[in-house]
């Protein structure tokens, strides 16, 4: 078997030293794990919002649905509702998924859908060149707040743990192979998993030395307690100067949406009889 | 009773079960041989206020009520009161004695629910049974009607009907026409049948009144029907869970009202863009904004034509009873994958909710085109350009294609792309699909004519206003013309049906005469328009005062 090239030939456009080259490098090597192990990439469908992530779309030489801005979550909620054997895998923004379209987040959550989130959470908006996220730090100055944003950040692991994720976890860009283990996992949790992933952003909000003084890994072991899960979510909240825990949070196995409402499809005579049924019912 | 037919008025509270005593009634006139058609009319509230049937029974098809009513079921006093306009002098009452004072026949409720034990929410049923005595129904109807109709507790509601039926008199007689049976069901119920009889595996919404009831149809018998039916957190997650059940492999439909289409609309221009076919179902209630929640209109004609930035094909159909409910929407979802567009059912709140009696028989095969499907020749190319402009259509999972769509100006493999050169061949691949699917179109027939053949002066129409035009064109010897598809703009077949046509009138329920303005966007120009935009629908009785004063 010939391994598929990964890496289409659309023209790169991502700035020198992005963060988004190392998920793009991740991906790649967890995709071609997968291929090795005997997982066809046919049955892996890509789904991005809009945004720098979302050039991964264009990138990657799988299956894609660039998506709209905030919407790449429901879209890929039916991408799996549609298919249960396809693995969905959604990059997306943190002004993507934490400000546009939180709601989805939020409810694929609740739900348990079994796909796959990764937050590019530059923590601020690259491509629209410069505002502040909802994870920005209190006081930046961005384009739209030149005077620092007003607004505390929202935690956005806190606020997985609040709304049901089964699989919670904090990937840094400059630990590569620590994400490529937490996307490795969140990929294999059967359930919904959100990885929010510190991505650097070389032009507009280089975090590199604040995190590289204050990342520290989790140790493994049973993540299933919420409550110790919360604590260690709370350490950091986004603003403060306190250590940055990386690795996963929280997993928990619980019955995912697409199994509760799936049927069996009638195929189309028999249709043809349920309909007459109906009306004969109704005579 | 004027000729064969009659109308019969059931008015209560809000949570007195007028829906069921409605449904019951209609049924005793289609077991009587009767066309039967029911309007339902009630506000925006749970519990209270004043909700009303009315149930017509014809010898002809009909879409419409009267305003005019022979027989009135009034549960309360309010229902005596308020619709005092709507009686003759032959009307017959049947009330509630217990709180009602009316002229006719009252039926002790209390004492005969006490007598057979029955719950009070069964005394609908014994004012059913007074109707049925007064209107001279022979009492094996009654029967067959409660224990076919009633999901549960049909034998005790019969005993309750039963004393009813045995203490009062018969006074007007309807006259049984024959033994034919039609199937009673609602606007929506056909969109429903039809959507599933044209491939629908996948249904999304939102709650939103008039579409609501489409949903609860669909999720009651997704397991009957074989369809996954999701309620998602808002319009916005609706319309893009269908784009990826879509692009997943499964036929996905949504359904909404004017104000969760609003939401719908960027999900909209992506189905438009990325070339992925999806149903949706607007039925339109009295708008702006809020607006009459529960009321009719037909004002969402242009939003919908028009809704989504950008410019890309899109098939409107506005179906103007059941029957035609059923057919279109099976197209729609026909035309849906075949051509990969955004595909529309636009009903009204008075088509949504009123009960219409279709002929099963009528009901037959629909059309199933076979996808153009890719040949497996590598590699993939989702936006492959082609005469017809249709791209062979494959999903994800299928061995060897790498599907990619994007929202973005795409090449034919789905890559994003600012070339200017490509950005044009890939508009042109798209306005080329929307002339393939205009030629296909000219093999339906699109725009449905009625009344009189030979007639100078015609009644343009669309959606559930042909009814009622129909029924004052043929009073007034003219024609009516409805375009059932509105959007690609069927001016050839109008233009056929206008010949000879000297007086074209518009009749629509909206303020600025969206129709009229759309045939004259398409070069064709109307004489008068006649306006309704109270949420409630023409009855003839106004109509046909209403168009007697535009004749010349």
């Amino acid at each position: 078997m010939t391994e598929r090239p990964l890496i289409t030939d659309a023209q790169n456009t991502w700035c020198p030293g992005c963060g988004n080259f190392t998920i793009q490098h991740t991906l790649k090597a967890v995709l071609s794990d997968m291929e090795k192990e005997g997982k066809s990439l046919d049955d892996v469908v890509l789904v991005t919002g809009i945004g720098c992530h979302a050039k991964m779309a264009d990138y990657l030489n799988i299956n894609s649905f660039y998506a709209i801005h905030g919407r790449a979550v429901p879209v890929a909620t039916g991408i799996k509702l549609a298919n249960k054997r396809l693995t969905v895998i959604c990059c997306v923004g943190d002004g993507d998924a934490y400000a546009e379209g939180l709601d989805h987040l939020i409810f694929a959550a609740k739900r348990n859908i079994d796909i796959t989130v990764l937050v590019h959470n530059n923590r601020v908006y690259g491509l629209t060149t410069g505002q502040y996220t909802p994870t920005s730090p209190l006081g930046f100055r961005g384009r739209s707040t030149p005077s620092g944003t007003p607004e505390y950040p929202l935690n956005p692991l806190e606020l997985m743990l609040a709304s049901g994720a089964t699989y919670i976890a904090r990937g840094y860009t400059k630990k590569m192979d620590q994400l490529n283990h937490l996307v490795r996992g969140g990929i294999g949790h059967k359930g919904f998993a959100c990885i929010d992933i510190l991505q650097i952003c070389a032009t507009f909000f280089n975090m590199t030395d604040f995190y590289n003084t204050r990342v520290y890994d989790l140790p493994d072991g049973d993540k299933g307690d919420f409550l110790s899960a919360c604590q260690k979510a709370r350490e950091w909240d986004y603003n403060s100067e306190s250590n940055i825990a990386l690795g996963l949070f929280y997993q928990r196995s619980f019955p995912t949406f697409e199994d509760r409402v799936i049927r069996k499809p009638v195929q189309k005579p028999d249709r043809k009889g349920v309909i007459g049924e109906f009306l004969k019912a109704h005579q | 009773m004027a000729g064969k037919e009659v109308s019969v008025l059931v008015g209560g509270r809000a949570g007195d079960g007028i829906n069921s005593a409605g449904a019951v009634i209609a049924h005793f006139l289609n077991h009587l041989g009767y066309v039967p058609y029911l309007y339902f009319d009630y506000p925006s509230l749970i519990r209270g206020g004043h909700n009303f049937g009315i149930i017509r029974g014809s010898e002809k098809p009909i879409g419409v009520h009267h305003d005019a009513v022979d027989f009135v079921l009034a549960l309360n006093q309010e229902t005596v009161f308020r619709h005092r306009a709507r009686f003759h002098e032959g009307t017959v009452i049947l009330f509630n004695a217990d709180v009602v004072h009316a002229d006719g026949q009252g039926v002790p409720v209390k004492k005969i629910l006490l007598e057979e034990k029955a719950p009070a929410i069964m005394g609908n049923s014994a004012v059913i049974g007074a109707f049925a005595k007064a209107a001279g129904i022979p009492w094996d109807t009654v029967n067959a009607v409660f224990s076919a109709h009633m999901p549960k507790g049909a034998d005790l509601n019969l005993r309750v009907a039963r004393r009813a039926y045995d203490q009062c008199s018969t006074v007007l007689t309807i006259p049984p026409l024959g033994d034919r049976r039609l199937s009673l069901i609602t606007g929506n119920e056909a969109i429903g049948l039809g959507m599933v009889a044209g491939g629908l595996s996948a249904y999304v919404s939102y709650p939103m009144t008039p579409s609501s009831s489409l949903l609860h149809f669909l999720a009651e018998n997704a397991e009957r029907f074989g369809i996954t039916v999701v309620h998602p957190e808002n319009e916005i997650a609706v319309m893009l869970m269908a784009l990826g059940l879509s692009y997943g492999g499964q036929r996905a439909a949504v359904g909404t009202s004017g104000g969760g289409f609003c939401l719908m609309t960027e999900g909209l221009s992506l189905a438009g863009m990325a070339e992925i076919p999806v149903v949706l179902v607007v039925s339109q209630r009295t708008g702006p904004s809020t607006g009459l929640p529960t009321y009719s209109a037909q004002s969402d004609l242009h939003f919908i034509l028009n809704a989504g930035q950008g410019e890309f094909p899109r098939f409107v159909v506005a179906p103007a009873d059941a029957q035609e409910a059923f057919f279109w929407s099976a197209v729609a979802m026909n035309i849906a994958w075949k051509y990969q567009i955004p595909a529309f059912i636009l009903a009204d709140k008075t088509l949504s909710e009123g009960v219409y009696g279709v002929d099963p028989s009528k009901i037959a095969d629909v059309r199933q085109d076979g996808l153009l499907s890719w040949d497996g020749t590598e590699p993939y190319r989702r936006y492959a350009d082609t005469p017809s402009g249709i791209s062979p259509l494959t999903f994800p999972g299928t061995k060897g294609a790498v599907v990619k769509v994007n929202s973005y100006a795409h090449d034919e493999s789905g890559i994003t792309t600012e070339d200017a050169g490509t950005v044009v061949q890939m508009t042109d691949k798209r306005v080329r699909k929307a002339a393939s699917l205009s030629t296909e179109m000219e093999s339906y027939k699109t725009v449905l004519t009625e009344g009189v053949p030979g007639a100078t002066t015609a009644i343009a129409c669309w959606g559930s206003t042909k009814g009622v035009c129909s029924e004052v064109a043929e009073e007034l010897g003219l024609r009516t013309i409805q375009p059932v598809m509105m959007s690609p703009f069927p001016t050839g077949q109008c233009t056929k049906a206008l010949a000879g046509i000297r007086r074209l009138i518009v009749v629509e329920e909206n303020a600025n005469g969206q129709l009229a303005a759309l045939l004259r966007l398409n070069g064709i120009p109307h004489d008068a328009t006649v306006l309704q935009y109270d949420g409630r629908p023409f009855t003839p009785d106004t109509l046909l005062s209403r168009v007697r004063k535009v004749i010349v």
